[in-house]
């Protein structure tokens, strides 16, 4: 096993060049009504696909189909490689040690329940402390609730400060001799905000605990390479990046791989079962039972070549100009208050905000008949709500083909939606 | 959809009306019956009170916040309880349930301005925040209150 830098993926790097990527983007050529082109701005949601994606997904089905592993026929064989294939994609992507780390499941949520169920119930003990943050998504909430209530556990949160940072002297106080997991998003999903894990990852290391990351808004959108960024864990999501819906990655350390039990029992996940038990297959393997979503994972390979053919230091680059932009040109808007830091190095390309006097709900709405997509609610982050003391936020988020010129409509727009809502409180 | 579409449907003069100028939005004193209602995932919040006198609704009330569908159908709602029996106000709310389910006009006795929100039932994402309101006066009714009522189907996922 090699040991690959992602800098050196032998991928050819094209420029980038704005209209070509947005030629390979069919769904942006979409009229949401007659002579009303799709501004798509809900990113953080889930991106939008290239024809290269999904060409790979058809041509997968239309020539190679078959399930995988342990099949001796041709297209078994076939599938089983294009399947692995997709797995080193990943792990070159992540600079991942080895290929056998990158564990598919089916979304970031199922990583992280993963590592809760499988490392964190048989690993962690009464009293045992785990540390987030208040800022996380509710994916990583609620299974260190869940395991809080079954094994007493005791979950604590790195707080919020009100520019949407995380508080992190406070942090320095919470990271203590009885962490033993620091679970923590590297970027908001509701704000943007990109967590320093350069300050936070050693202070966990330095007391001995294990470090995982929620990278479902980072990996889509920066440079990561976990071997820099010294942690144990990595969640995140294909359908963020490029790639289809119903793939997510679990990378993680192979020792603790190893020594974890297995998430679910059955086909795939075991080297031998009698009557009375079964012993377990190796990792990856030990946490995909069943057939695996062998279709969309080939498809999720052919995202990571496009990312790779771009460069995550292009794509970063292009959102946080197109975020600066977006700043100052919402910052103008009469009514709107971004939440959030408003400085474009600190956070990625989400941006939540308010129009004074109309509820986002009502913002969403009329922006969508304008073509402009946004989300509007919670984005299950309610925390985050709580301490901007919000019930909701109006969300647009950005990826590597939005322009300045999108911007504009949703700005123009934002004007509209106040002028139809005039003098509403 | 255009914006003169979106009028048209969804965003009737008659709604913004009562969004603008909600009725009955006020405390209710020592009433007989309250309960809250919300959609966590929009942020709709809605708490309905009322004062039932025999079988008569003489007083109703209710505070929240939340986008203009849903403050606008509790202004309305309020206006058409307030001195009608509970048995009427119980066919109010399966009437607009109706109407939100089939689209077309409840045609509710003596109050017009409901029909305004038929147009809602082109919308189902707003369905949720057009019903919240009579849930939570049904809710009310039901049990004096007690377990918060939400017309978000989705409100138990993490989203």
């Amino acid at each position: 096993m090699t040991i690959a830098d992602p800098r050196d993926t032998g991928v050819q790097r094209l420029p980038f060049d704005l209209a070509r990527i947005r030629r390979d983007f069919p769904i942006l050529k979409r009229e949401i009504a007659p002579g009303v082109p799709l501004v798509y701005l809900d990113n953080a949601a889930t991106s939008q696909k290239p024809v290269q994606v999904i060409a790979e997904l058809t041509r997968f089905y239309r020539d190679h189909n078959a399930n995988i592993h342990r099949g001796v026929h041709t297209l078994s064989v076939e599938s089983t490689e294009l399947y692995e294939a997709a797995r080193a994609k990943v792990a070159r992507f992540i600079n991942a040690p080895k290929t056998e780390e990158i564990i598919f499941t089916r979304n970031t949520t199922e990583s992280l329940n993963l590592v809760a169920h499988a490392w964190a119930r048989k690993f962690l003990h009464e009293g045992d402390e785990v540390v987030i943050s208040e800022i996380e998504h509710h994916s990583n909430i609620v299974p260190w609730q869940m395991l809080r209530d079954a094994r007493g556990i005791v979950l604590r949160y790195i707080p919020m400060l009100p520019d949407g940072t995380l508080d992190l002297d406070a942090a320095r106080k919470i990271i203590g001799p009885r962490t033993k997991l620091l679970s923590i998003t590297a970027m908001s999903n509701a704000l943007g905000t990109i967590v320093p894990l350069d300050v936070l990852v050693p202070l966990a290391k330095a007391q001995g605990a294990v470090v995982m990351v929620d990278g479902a808004q980072s990996v889509p959108h920066l440079p990561v390479d976990v071997q820099a960024l010294d942690i144990d864990f990595l969640a995140f999501s294909a359908h963020k990046m490029l790639g289809p819906t119903g793939i997510g990655i679990l990378w993680g350390k192979m020792a603790l791989l190893d020594a974890m039990d297995p998430f679910l029992g059955g086909g795939d996940m075991i080297l031998t079962v009698s009557m009375e038990r079964s012993t377990w297959a190796e990792v990856p393997a030990k946490f995909e039972a069943g057939t695996p979503n062998v279709a969309d994972a080939i498809a999720f390979g052919a995202a990571i070549d496009y990312l790779d053919a771009l460069g995550m230091d292009a794509v970063r680059e292009h959102e946080r100009e197109i975020t600066d932009y977006a700043l100052r040109r919402l910052a103008d808007v009469p009514g709107v208050s971004i939440f959030g830091p408003m400085d474009a190095n600190l956070r990625g390309g989400v941006i939540s905000f308010e129009l004074e006097g109309v509820h986002p709900h009502d913002i969403g709405q009329v922006l969508d008949t304008h073509g402009v997509a946004i989300r509007t609610g919670h984005h299950c982050a309610q925390p985050v709500m709580l301490a901007l003391n919000v019930p909701a936020t109006a969300r647009a988020s950005f990826y590597l083909y939005n322009t300045t010129d999108e911007v504009d409509k949703l700005a123009t727009s934002l004007q509209e939606v106040t002028r139809f809502f005039g003098g509403a409180r | 959809m255009s914006d003169a579409g979106l009028m048209e449907d969804l965003y009737r003069e008659i709604i913004l009306d009562h969004y603008r100028q909600p009725r009955n939005r006020h405390a209710v004193e020592s009433p007989s019956c309250s309960a809250d209602g919300s959609n966590p995932l929009c942020g709709d919040q809605v708490t309905v009170s009322v004062v039932v006198d025999g079988d008569r609704i003489t007083e109703v009330g209710f505070s929240g916040q939340g986008c203009s569908i849903s403050q606008a159908s509790a202004s309305m709602m309020t206006e058409y309880v307030r001195g009608r029996t509970v048995a009427e106000a119980r066919a109010g709310v399966d009437a607009f349930q109706q109407m939100m389910t089939t689209g077309t006009v409840a045609g509710l006795d003596g109050f017009d301005d409901i029909d305004a929100l038929v147009g809602v039932a082109k919308f189902p994402a707003r369905v949720k925040c057009a019903s919240l309101a009579w849930k939570t006066l049904e809710q009310a009714l039901n049990e004096g209150g007690g377990v918060p009522v939400t017309t978000d189907e989705r409100n138990h996922t993490n989203g």
